[in-house]
């Protein structure tokens, strides 16, 4: 009894001079890579948001690249937003909290854009709204992508990053899929490029669809490009699978990445994979 | 109109009292020959695909099986396709529209497998090249959904001109079941999902994601005529028209989205 009443004691100390530690601590000073382990100093985090040690991606919304992806850029279609189809409960405050987040209207931010002395059409999907899902907004936003880039014949670059469908939105998520795959048609049949960034995390729908429809596919280090889930692939096969199933790396040994790409290295890239045509120059 | 019953509609979707591929290759049309694999490395047994005469003009037939026995079912993995699948679909779609073929699609799929070895050999690259690929063949293409019209897995064979719907199927983003578990982590909640979702083909017909309803009395042949008696005045009706409109006319149908 006197054994424990001792350590119940000692407990309550180390609680109190925990708090009092914790107060002086802020709580984001350190974050973990969650691929590789490696816990880096949130200060050491520069604007690429990448692990020193894998050159992992954290998920970052799509104003935070935007910052260093391209020269110039030129918002488009930025009121474009959801009306909720299925009057799905919740779904209008879900939306508002998100756009209040991330100051896009939608999934995707869109518009014309410029890297030294190359045009292109440009999209980056944003994996901090809704998860990045498919809805309508987002369907339509990349659809006009398309469809502005054909007539002007600008080349398209599209940064995936998404959950898959938009579940509030049922069916009309799943038609996106098809409207957005006859865009892309439209804009390959005019001899234009199209080229996709796969960005942590790209599945389910979006991966079925546009994310593999271009004529160069590059991806970040280790980001989880696949269609179904995890846990549906494991409740399926009754078996646990690799952890590295849906890496980047392994899509790129199983032939359907052309290339990895790091953060850092993505700007001088698209614009050397540009020189070699499908748009235009100044 | 009294209020349908979604969930009902669900189970009535996944019986196995409905019409197989099998009957459909064989009663519906006229000397079915069926035609194997993607030529790329596999035959999936979960998309059965060949030539055919319907009503005395060739066309190419395109269809998921759930297979008659546990073998046959273990095989196609209860209907799901594996890429290979879709990419025998895109194969034999493409042949048809190079001899001018139309293309009929029959699909009853919970969705798309999803396998380990169905990641690594692309799934989501197969379906994408079909969406990309099927949407812009110069041949009239329709669908027929005759189960379940389950997800990126059915769209990938739901992309032509027209998709028509039995009385008793459904076509949706994804399971009940599964929606539940997304939204409300309980598969439970899965009859209360399927109001939500809009999945009948009374509501997708209303949001025109659907041409038509056909009827689906529980006898066999009479459900064969129905479908028999659709086909034949719309396939007329596509073949009537130039590829050039036909194509403006399908571009049309998804853009409304």
């Amino acid at each position: 009894m006197q054994l424990y009443k001792r350590l119940k004691t000692l407990t309550a100390n180390h609680i109190k001079s925990d708090r009092q530690a914790d107060a002086k601590v802020p709580s984001d000073l350190w974050r973990k890579c969650p691929k590789c382990g490696t816990t880096i100093l949130t200060k050491e985090f520069d604007q690429y948001a990448t692990c020193p040690h894998c050159h992992y991606g954290f998920r970052i919304s799509a104003r935070q690249r935007l910052g260093w992806l391209v020269d110039d850029f030129d918002e488009q279609d930025s009121e474009l937003s959801s009306n909720d189809p299925l009057n799905f409960p919740g779904y209008p405050a879900k939306l508002k909290q998100a756009q209040g987040k991330t100051g896009l209207n939608d999934a995707v931010l869109t518009g014309r854009a410029r890297i030294r002395g190359q045009h292109f059409a440009l999209g980056i999907m944003d994996p901090t709204f809704i998860m990045g899902s498919l809805g309508t907004a987002t369907g339509e936003k990349i659809t006009r992508l398309f469809e502005r880039a054909t007539q002007e014949r600008l080349p398209v670059v599209l940064c995936t990053a998404s959950g898959g469908a938009r579940m509030q939105e049922g069916i009309n998520s799943l038609m996106q899929m098809a409207k957005i795959s006859n865009a892309v048609a439209q804009h390959a049949a005019a001899g234009l490029l199209y080229l996709v960034i796969l960005t942590d995390p790209t599945t389910g729908g979006v991966t079925a669809s546009f994310a593999m429809q271009g004529d160069i596919t590059l991806a970040e280090p280790h980001a989880l490009v696949g269609f179904a889930g995890r846990r549906v692939i494991e409740q399926t096969i009754h078996q646990k699978i690799p952890a590295d199933l849906q890496d980047a790396e392994n899509l790129l040994r199983h032939g359907f990445v052309d290339r990895i790409v790091r953060r850092q290295d993505e700007k001088t890239t698209i614009w050397q994979l540009l020189q070699y045509g499908g748009g235009q120059h100044d | 109109m009294t209020k349908e019953d979604a969930g009902a509609i669900v189970a009535a979707a996944r019986s196995t009292q409905k019409i197989t591929m099998a009957e459909i290759t064989q009663q519906l049309f006229d000397h079915f020959i069926e035609l194997h694999g993607d030529h790329a490395g596999s035959d999936d047994p979960a998309i059965v695909g060949g030539l055919a005469f319907f009503h005395q003009r060739p066309v190419t037939v395109i269809g998921t099986d759930r297979g008659a026995d546990v073998k046959d079912r273990l095989a196609t993995h209860f209907g799901c396709p594996t890429p290979g699948g879709y990419r025998k679909a895109l194969r034999l779609a493409k042949q048809a529209a190079k001899f001018q073929r139309p293309v009929i699609f029959f699909v009853d799929t919970p969705g798309a497998y999803p396998g380990q070895r169905a990641e690594e050999n692309g799934q989501g690259a197969a379906i994408a090249a079909n969406l990309l690929q099927i949407a812009q063949l110069p041949t009239p293409i329709i669908t027929v959904i005759y189960g379940e019209g389950g997800s990126g897995g059915a769209l990938a064979l739901a992309c032509g001109d027209q998709v028509w719907m039995m009385a008793k199927s459904t076509y949706s983003i994804l399971s009940p079941e599964g929606f539940a578990s997304i939204l409300w982590k309980d598969s439970r909640r899965a009859d209360e999902a399927a109001e939500l979702m809009q999945l009948t083909p009374k509501q997708l017909l209303k949001q025109r994601v659907i041409e038509g309803i056909i009827d689906e009395p529980d006898d066999h042949r009479a459900v064969l005529a129905a479908i028999d008696a659709v086909l034949q005045p719309q396939l007329d009706k596509l073949c009537s028209q130039t590829p050039a409109e036909l194509l403006a006319a399908r571009r049309q149908r998804y853009r409304k989205f």
